[in-house]
């Protein structure tokens, strides 16, 4: 089993390799057809475009994507700063160079890749599948009976902020940062999805279906391997099961299909201010000019907001979002479940969390007031804030910084819901309302822990749980999303999630059950 | 607790769950000057968790309730050093450095230590107890694998024993397990109960000898373990590593000559004094003149040891309470099978006793309760593999509920977490078949539950 193990690492090391290696393949050779319609459909009116791509462009092949982005992007700053000393606005192109970059690149179905697109998504894809299979299956034999499997986590390198951890941030914050910031670099990935997008919406991949495509895969291969950890636990494999389902349908499949009956994408299970878009103004457009169904997801989008969440939260706590149906707690709940542990338990910690995240909700809030003032008055400006300037700085910062980059990125270093922690403004609301009206509690059973941390080191929200176990008290937090692993890893049987009466639920003690009945009465009733 | 009360020094010694609680519940309810004294480690850690740093699951920082800001904020002194002597005349501690540090009053809850009972070769090399921090670097030293130790011998078929087992397991190293008894803690445990854990070491792969006692260790030319003879039938286990884990005792031989009286343990009466005025002694160091109940005299548990930092602290702080712990309850693990307790069943049924046993296909999960022949009083319940609400029985047996009523709403008991399959139907169909009872299970009800919560 072991050997199957190894065998299995090496053949998913080898897909990331070829994965890796596919930034640095590719021959690019611009024809002087496909430029001439790229002129066309882009509407390019700058002769100094023209003049420069044909001059140093047009025609050259160049060995990599990176060469061939830089000999593009060089040429369009050069125009650009031309036409805005000229104050030649019309002229200018004002999509952001690696965009522009890419669209052409990505449009001239050049390559290696481009070519044999099948078989590149085999040996990226297809040998990363069938490795990471190969690896997290022989665990049913591996990992023993059903239990807790917690062995060597901090052991291991790379599970302990080891090399093999600090690696794998490595890779996972260049890809978020091509993802977000170069995608022209990654244009041989895009190729890959290319077939199944088409099946699907009907269009070739863009990176953001790349992203939905890879997202699915992870959450898949790693909620197997969730599986077989937690076997003994059905709240996990429900649990599992949900985020998966969510994730696979909702966010992927309904607005890849949605787009295919040339609706709108959009995904109905995310919720504003998680999704800081939805009432920008080019989206309210959008979905108005839509007519009845345009008008149903705006509708929906409200009501999912303003009454579902809370509603949901009352019953059953934020958990039904953050933990059963959301795509960044899949994610956190799958890929990063390896990291859960790394997460920080001081009260410092705990601090930074609550200034940051309703930090951010406020951010978030101000930018739509902004945005919906604007949408409605037609000022760009409010308060003499562009309010451009506004969504395209929390975009940058909270959007594709601090969601993407941290929040996936440093699993490896700070644990898996550094974003839902610190950085997600619905779950501050969302937490807002478990703190204060909720039926939702972690119970505290009586007097029977031992004080042993191992719920507060595996909470992946760095909540210290065992200081209110240890006291008796039940956990009433703000950013708990009911993961249940603090339940699952208790090896005395202390700790349970559930939804219950208002009454008792948050219950200070001063003297812990099963001691004497007379001093507990005089001290817990004071 | 908000009257005056007159400041005074309060020294502890021992800054285990004992000790920490005294000090914590001192500090919320007066400005007593507070010193902690511990030799094995500055700051209070949960002894309970050692084995899961051993086995990965923590690091030793986890253990740790508190930051180390906490102690300084709350104007609680710690002082690192082994108290050599007390002099209790002029209410003055000496350290092995000489130094001495005044009380005015002094709380002992210096815990235990692991037994040993003149084994020859018990105190060779890569011989070891599971008690103290330094214990687990031994093993880290002596059994960082299956490499270097490539077999461990455990004496003493205790709860500490199991825990040494699973965390040799768990890198993979060959264990045998040497266990006086017929079947594993079947002091405590009933029989059929025993004998699931039995079976679940054994599942482990680790090699259960029960009705085996140790001879001797023997060692090599370094003084180093290298084997153990085993008394019965003088078999020689070769070994790289020996657990001593025949139980623990209290840590008090520092009091000899201090006046304090001692019988195994510092003897207190119910205000947890001892017959020196201003002298304390709470958790496993203990020995009450009087056992309370069925308790025994020692009870070296996690959570009595919290009662009693609990009930002193009041005393110190000029409200005097008389130590008297609830009902009993306890929890453990025995590898994958979680046992809680709550009241009494003890691992034979008395005259009166009348038992109920379940157990679920699986043989890994079962209960059994214990209750009254006559009047049907429910006296206690074991539970392997089902978690149990702590508050429910608590509330059942000081209300002194019968085994029928347990029953009729048992699953307001159960505390599995949520969508766990449910067993109260079958428990509830087989006892009413035993008993010729006609128990209707009661659904779930919160009202029920939290109206009547103490």
């Amino acid at each position: 089993m072991k050997t199957v193990q190894k065998i299995g690492l090496s053949i998913f090391l080898s897909g990331l390799l070829v994965f890796v290696s596919l930034l640095f393949v590719g021959t690019y050779k611009l024809t002087p057809a496909h430029f001439e319609q790229v002129v066309q459909s882009k509407g390019i009116k700058s002769e100094v475009i023209i003049s420069e791509f044909n001059n140093k462009i047009v025609g050259k092949s160049f060995s990599n994507s990176h060469a061939f982005s830089s000999a593009l992007i060089t040429a369009l700053d050069q125009a650009n700063a031309t036409h805005k000393k000229k104050r030649e606005w019309d002229k200018v192109i004002w999509s952001k160079p690696h965009s522009f970059a890419y669209d052409l690149i990505k449009s001239m179905e050049e390559g290696e890749v481009a070519q044999n697109k099948v078989l590149y998504w085999w040996l990226t894809f297809g040998l990363g599948i069938l490795g990471s299979l190969l690896f997290i299956l022989p665990n049913v034999i591996l990992l023993g009976p059903p239990g807790i499997k917690n062995n060597g986590v901090w052991h291991s390198k790379a599970t302990n902020r080891g090399w093999i951890g600090w690696m794998t941030f490595l890779f996972l914050v260049g890809f978020y940062i091509l993802l977000y910031f170069y995608p022209n670099y990654i244009v041989n990935w895009v190729y890959l999805v290319d077939p199944i997008s088409i099946k699907i919406s009907g269009n070739p991949a863009s990176q953001w279906f790349l992203y939905g495509f890879l997202y699915c895969v992870v959450m898949t291969v790693m909620a197997i391997r969730m599986y077989i950890k937690y076997r003994d636990n059905k709240y996990q494999i429900l649990r599992t099961t949900s985020v998966l389902f969510f994730q696979i349908v909702f966010a992927f499949l309904i607005p890849e299909i949605l787009v295919r009956f040339e609706r709108p994408w959009y995904d109905f299970k995310n919720a504003f201010p998680l999704d800081y878009d939805f009432f920008f103004s080019w989206n309210l457009k959008q979905l108005i000019s839509e007519g009845g169904f345009g008008l149903f997801i705006l509708v929906w989008g409200i009501v999912l907001t303003l009454v579902i969440v809370p509603v949901m939260v009352y019953f059953f706590g934020k958990r039904w979002y953050c933990s059963w149906v959301c795509g960044c707690g899949g994610l956190a709940e799958t890929l990063g479940d390896p990291y859960r542990h790394l997460s920080n338990k001081s009260v410092g910690a705990w601090k930074l969390e609550r200034w940051m995240v309703h930090g951010v909700l406020v951010f978030a809030l101000v930018m739509t007031g902004f945005t919906l003032y604007s949408y409605f008055s037609g000022a760009s400006t409010v308060v003499g804030i562009k309010t451009q300037n506004l969504q395209d700085t929390y975009g940058f910062l909270i959007g594709s910084v601090f969601a993407g980059v941290i929040g996936t990125g440093f699993y490896p270093i700070f644990g898996n819901r550094v974003w839902c922690r610190f950085g997600c403004p619905l779950a501050a609301y969302l937490g807002i309302v478990q703190r204060f009206k909720s039926r939702f509690r972690i119970t505290t059973n009586g007097g029977q822990c031992i004080s042993c941390g191992n719920c507060s080191t595996y909470c992946e929200q760095g909540i210290d749980v065992r200081a209110y176990a240890q006291k008796g008290e039940n956990i009433v937090r703000a950013s708990c999303v009911g993961c249940g692993i603090c339940s699952a890893v208790c090896p005395r049987g202390v700790l349970k999630l559930e939804n219950g009466p208002e009454q008792g639920r948050i219950n200070p003690t001063e003297i812990l059950l099963g001691n004497d009945v007379d001093l507990i009465q005089l001290l817990n009733q004071k | 607790m908000q009257k005056k009360i007159t400041p005074k020094s309060i020294v502890i010694i021992g800054n285990g769950i004992s000790g920490i609680t005294a000090a914590r519940h001192i500090r919320k309810y007066s400005t007593h000057q507070i010193t902690v004294i511990s030799e094995e480690h500055p700051y209070f850690f949960s002894r309970t968790a050692l084995m899961y740093v051993y086995m990965g699951h923590m690091k030793f920082e986890h253990t740790q309730p508190y930051e180390s800001h906490f102690w300084k904020k709350n104007r609680i002194t710690l002082k690192q050093g082994r108290v050599e002597m007390v002099n209790t005349k002029n209410k003055t501690l000496q350290f092995t450095n000489g130094e001495e540090l005044v009380y005015d009053s002094l709380i002992l809850a210096t815990g235990s230590k692991p037994n040993k009972f003149g084994w020859k070769g018990q105190d060779a090399k890569g011989v070891m107890g599971l008690y103290h921090k330094q214990d687990l670097e031994t093993l880290e030293h002596y059994a960082p694998n299956s490499n270097v130790c490539k077999r461990a011998v455990i004496v003493g078929g205790g709860l500490i024993g199991i825990e040494l087992a699973e965390m040799l397991h768990s890198r993979h190293i060959p264990v045998t397990f040497l266990v006086r008894e017929n079947s594993f803690w079947n002091g405590v445990l009933p029989e059929r109960e025993s004998e699931i854990i039995n079976r679940e070491i054994r599942e482990k792969g680790i090699d259960l000898r029960l009705n085996t006692n140790l001879k001797e260790i023997i060692t090599d030319e370094n003084g180093q373990v290298r084997g153990i003879i085993t008394a019965e039938d003088a078999e020689e286990i070769p070994c790289n590593l020996v657990g001593l884990t025949a139980g623990v005792s209290p840590n008090i031989s520092f009091l000899a000559g201090s006046g304090i009286k001692t019988n195994r343990g510092v003897l207190v009466n119910r205000y947890l004094e001892t017959n020196i005025p201003d002298i304390y002694a709470i958790g496993d160091c203990a020995e009450q003149q009087e056992p309370i109940g069925e308790r025994r005299s020692i009870e070296a548990v996690w959570y009595t040891g919290r009662m009693m930092g609990e009930t002193v602290a009041q005393t110190l702080c000029e409200n005097p309470r008389t130590y008297n712990p609830g009902h009993w309850f306890n929890s453990a693990k025995f590898f994958d099978i979680e046992y809680q307790t709550y009241g009494w069943v003890g691992s034979v049924p008395k005259k009166e006793e009348a038992r109920f046993y379940w157990e679920h296909p699986s043989e890994k999960k079962c209960i059994h309760i214990n209750f009254d022949q006559k009047s049907r009083n429910f006296f206690g319940i074991n539970t392997f593999g089902i978690r149990l609400r702590h508050p429910f029985f608590d509330r059942a047996l000081q209300e002194g509920e019968t085994v029928d009523y347990v029953l009729e709403h048992f699953a307001d008991a159960n505390f599995d977490p949520e969508f766990y399959p449910q067993y109260e139907q079958e428990i509830v169909n087989q006892f009413n078949r035993e008993q010729n009872t006609q128990i209707q299970l009661k659904k779930k009800n919160w009202k029920r539950f939290f109206s009547n919560t103490p």
